[in-house]
């Protein structure tokens, strides 16, 4: 049994049900993200794990403990809100060790706690001053001491780094990130930011419409998504998503497309499976990555099958440390990832290499993956 | 904020806390509002005169309420009262804050002193525009002092006139607030739209009367309310002013009740003046408040 | 709404800027006139008034029409002044908007961070209250003073105000709390505040600019009621307002104009005092709505 069990919770509103039979088992140490676009029931589920919100059918579970109907403030849990929520009117130092005096803990025991988290964080000579006074970096530090000092069993974040401008927010990532190698502790962290969830979490749980689509490593998220949701919103540039009909004959499994002409393209398929077989001569999705669409020099060598095909090329997109084309497969507009120098024009016609090792195969009816 | 069904008594007693304080608030709004509300209608169908009685007289009162002369004075003098004082206000209210909207230096001196009035008791008013208003010892006098002997300014003891005074001192307390009401309306309609409709060519006056009014709306909305339902009220300012005359010229339901439930002994009649003085308000009030709050949840 | 000192983009012409200058000094003249009199009159003798010009300044100044109004006039069948109304008013505006504004502040509190099934319409049915004739509950409410032995004191006046005012003071604490983060309270749940705690701990102390305006409101609202005093009170209890138009209104013996004004003026001059000295607070709490986290 994990450090934190959720198991078939569910949440209503009246009769509209906003997220459906969740099952999520977390160790200790872990680092969880719930990812997904907003209304996808990620924040509920945080909210329910604190005991913000009450749980309309199903269990959470605390280091076995049953959670349902227990106050926040007796799970032993801290949150970190995306606002901050520091209290206006108290200084750091209060704002800090508030929970505790709260918790009914000795003033001398606030204050050895207070000054490991301040130095921990350092946010040593910020003590005296009013949340008002302070830079949004400075309060994110504060909110994240608030919530470390409780030496609570479960962190949990709620988008804390959305209120942040694009480089403090990379800063902080890191900073968490260096946290939770350290302190070892179990955090539950809710974003909209696929990146944030891939840097920051050992598993990620990618949400949609109140169900977890997929709950996995970042790896196995981004390299094998459970459904084209999972794929599209997961990546940047987004997966590309090309309409293939398989087709086999004796010597191999292949998907066969066309280019920005019209021509028949065919890309044989590494180690297809039964599934995959058993829908020759339909069409399906072909999920292939922009970096395992490049040209021929950018193709990775320890690939055991590129297959490639000339396109026609729309625009170009220099992004500084890659360039982005585009052209168009199986009438899908598709972008390739390429060295930043590349020399690719826009109307050329260029040779753009897949790596097929990559490529994954959805059912375009579910959406579900094939195999 | 929703919170846990079950669990520990703390956690229980979180859950009743907030109904539990909100109770004795709600407990004084339902006693002394709306059951009192209930006991003065049910005082309107009964044959109460000196004191409460609970004989039913059925719509007796009404009949005999619409049948007086002093009902209809009292009535009369409503409608031209408030017609007055609410347009007047709000013209004099909306043409005060378009002045200030033009880079007024002053505006920080100035806008006191139009708002003080309405920090003042309507006694106070009351008593301030009844000596100034009496030909006596007031502007009248003054003018003929000064010389100007055919000057005459007698309307507070014309029985054609007199119901102007309260006009004019009602407009004296409240215009400046209106005014405020609509300045911040203006203060708060964004800038840019404006700069686009000036680069578009508008002329000032196209820019107030097709771009800025219009946005205005919801501080007309306010503004009639307000002056509508404190119309309604006046009480104080008349008894300070004028005590309802000369004779009975400046009535208004307000006055009528209170003279026939605590003074002539009708209150059968009173409490039906105060029915429908009730009904008026609550036929402009329920609609606003219900899309007020409706639109804020 | 914005800030009422926001510029605008408006640009003028030089002769209408003159024209409009123009205007607003002579409402300024119009809404100064009366207190203008009224001070202007209340330091001359009787005389200087009734034979003389009521725009001039007094040839000679004396204080004794204050004096008279403050300590000897005749009110109603006494010769006090209004000296024992003036603290009969202090009496009761005190305690009832100290009353009114903290269980607004509460209920306020309630209703937006503790919301329930219901709760608007329970505040409309609150807020509804504040705007009914007061006529209508004159008879009721006479009686059940007088059931309690209430009739006729202070007490029976603070109530009835705290009663009708409640309506008002939610309605600020309700708008002013609604922008106010609901994360704090979350972030204080899990801190393991509670709901009292809460209110002393978070929101109150956020809560000055509201208060000032809630106050404001309340202590104008309950000096210069009349209606209430004048239907509620005995010569115990009977409010300033109610003693000034007795004053002004007996009909015995000569008017004594400039004893009137300095009557009115001090009738006016606590909620004046208050409007001045914090008045640019009322404005400016109106306004604010939010509190940064």
């Amino acid at each position: 049994m994990g450090f934190l069990e959720i198991s078939n919770a569910s949440k209503s509103y009246g009769l509209v049900e906003v997220l459906h039979n969740v099952d999520i088992s977390v160790g200790e140490g872990e680092f969880l993200v719930l990812v997904g676009p907003s209304g996808c029931g990620k924040s509920t589920l945080l909210n329910m794990i604190a005991g913000l919100e009450d749980i309309t059918s199903g269990e959470i579970r605390l280091k076995g403990n049953l959670m349902n109907g227990v106050h926040p403030s007796r799970r032993n849990i801290a949150m970190v809100f995306q606002s901050y929520a520091l209290y206006p009117n108290m200084t750091v130092a209060k704002n800090i060790t508030f929970g505790l005096e709260m918790h009914r803990v000795p003033k001398p025991e606030r204050q050895a706690a207070m000054q490991e988290v301040a130095e921990l964080l350092q946010i040593g000579e910020l003590l005296d001053r009013k949340p008002a006074q302070l830079s949004g970096g400075q309060r994110q530090r504060v909110a994240m001491g608030r919530a470390l000092v409780r030496k609570p069993d479960v962190f949990l974040f709620d988008e804390p780094l959305s209120n942040l401008d694009a480089k403090l927010r990379v800063d902080m990532r890191t900073e968490i990130k260096k946290l939770h190698q350290n302190l070892g502790t179990t955090i539950v962290y809710v974003t909209h930011d696929q990146i944030e969830a891939m840097t920051l979490s050992t598993r990620i749980a990618v949400m949609h419409e109140g169900f977890v689509q997929q709950l996995g490593t970042p790896k196995e998220i981004y390299d094998t998504p459970a459904n084209l949701f999972v794929a599209t919103f997961m990546g940047s540039p987004s997966m590309n998503l090309v309409p293939v009909t398989i087709g086999v004959d004796a010597a191999a499994v292949y998907a066969e497309t066309s280019d920005s002409f019209g021509e028949i393209v065919r890309l044989a398929i590494q180690d297809a499976d039964a599934d995959l077989k058993s829908m020759s001569g339909k069409t399906v999705t072909m999920g292939i990555r922009p970096e395992a669409l490049t040209d021929k020099d950018g193709v990775d060598h320890r690939s055991a099958l590129i297959e490639s095909c000339a396109s026609a090329v729309g625009v170009t997109e220099p992004a500084g440390s890659d360039t982005f084309v585009t052209t168009t497969f199986g009438g899908a507009e598709c972008v390739a990832r390429m060295r930043a120098d590349t020399d690719a024009a826009p109307g050329e016609v260029i040779e753009f290499a897949f790596n097929m090792e990559k490529a994954v195969f959805f059912d375009p009816a579910s959406g579900i993956r094939i195999g | 904020m929703a919170m846990p069904v079950e669990g520990d008594f703390r956690t229980r007693l979180q859950v009743w806390l907030p109904k539990l304080v909100l109770s004795p608030s709600l407990a004084m709004a339902l006693v002394f509002v709306y059951g009192f509300i209930l006991f003065t209608f049910y005082l309107s169908f009964s044959d109460s005169r000196i004191l409460p009685s609970f004989g039913w007289v059925g719509l007796e009162n009404y009949l005999k309420l619409f049948r007086l002369r002093h009902w209809e004075t009292a009535v009369t003098n409503m409608g031209v009262f408030a017609l007055l004082y609410m347009v007047i206000c709000t013209a004099v209210g909306l043409a005060l804050a378009i002045f200030f909207d033009q880079k007024i230096r002053g505006e920080g001196v100035l806008r006191p002193i139009y708002l003080y009035p309405m920090a003042l008791s309507f006694i106070v008013t009351g008593t301030a525009w009844k000596w100034m208003l009496d030909p006596g010892i007031g502007i009248e006098n003054t003018m003929h002092a000064l010389g100007w002997e055919s000057f005459a300014f007698d309307w507070i003891k014309n029985r054609e006139y007199a119901i102007y005074t309260v006009v004019l001192a009602a407009v004296w307390q409240t215009s400046g607030f209106v005014m405020a009401m609509f300045l911040a309306g203006l203060r708060g309609i964004d800038n840019e739209i404006l700069k686009a409709a000036q680069i578009d060519g508008a002329s000032n006056w196209n820019l107030y009367w097709r771009i800025i009014i219009p946005q205005l709306r919801p501080a007309f909305l306010s503004a009639f309310v307000i002056l509508a339902h404190l119309a309604i009220k006046t009480y104080d300012l008349v008894i300070a002013l004028t005590g309802g005359g000369p004779g009975r010229a400046t009535e208004l339901p307000a006055t009528f009740m209170y003279s026939y439930t605590f003074t002539r002994n009708q209150m059968g009649i009173g409490a039906a003046s105060a029915t429908i003085m009730l009904m008026t308000i609550a036929a402009i009030m329920v609609p606003y408040l219900y899309s007020e709050l409706r639109d804020r949840r | 709404m914005a800030a009422l000192n926001q510029d605008s983009a408006i640009r003028t012409g030089s002769t209408a800027k003159v024209l409009i200058y123009l205007l607003l000094l002579l409402f300024a003249f119009f809404y100064l006139l009366p207190l203008f009199v009224m001070g202007v009159n209340s330091v001359k003798p009787l005389s200087e008034i009734t034979g003389g010009n009521m725009m001039a300044l007094p040839q000679v100044w004396t204080f004794e029409p204050w004096r008279q109004a403050w300590s000897e006039a005749q009110v109603g069948v006494q010769a006090t002044g209004l000296k024992p109304y003036f603290w009969n008013s202090i009496k009761m505006v005190v305690p009832a908007v100290f009353i009114s504004t903290i269980l607004g502040a509460l209920n306020g509190y309630v209703l937006t961070k503790w919301r329930f099934r219901g709760d608007t319409i329970l505040f409309g049915l609150m807020l509804f209250a504040c705007f009914i004739p007061f006529q209508i509950v004159l008879i009721p409410m006479a009686r059940m003073l007088g059931l309690f032995g209430l009739a006729g004191t202070t007490w029976g006046l603070v109530l009835v105000h705290v009663v009708y005012g409640i309506g008002f003071t939610t309605l600020y604490y309700r708008n002013y709390y609604a922008a106010f983060p609901t994360e704090l309270v979350r972030a204080a749940q899990i801190d393991g505040a509670g709901f009292f705690q809460i209110f002393w701990r978070i929101m109150l102390p956020s809560s000055g600019p509201i208060t000032v305006v809630s106050v404001i409101w309340q202590f104008t609202n309950i000096w210069n009621d009349f209606l209430f005093g004048a239907s509620f009170a005995d010569f115990s209890s009977q409010p300033m307002t109610v003693a000034l138009n007795n004053l002004v209104q007996s009909s015995t013996g000569v008017k004594e104009y400039n004893v009137h004004f300095a009557g009115a003026i001090l009738a006016a001059l606590p909620t004046l005092l208050v409007y001045i000295v914090a008045g640019r607070f009322f404005v400016r709490g109106l306004m604010a709505g939010s509190v940064k986290g």
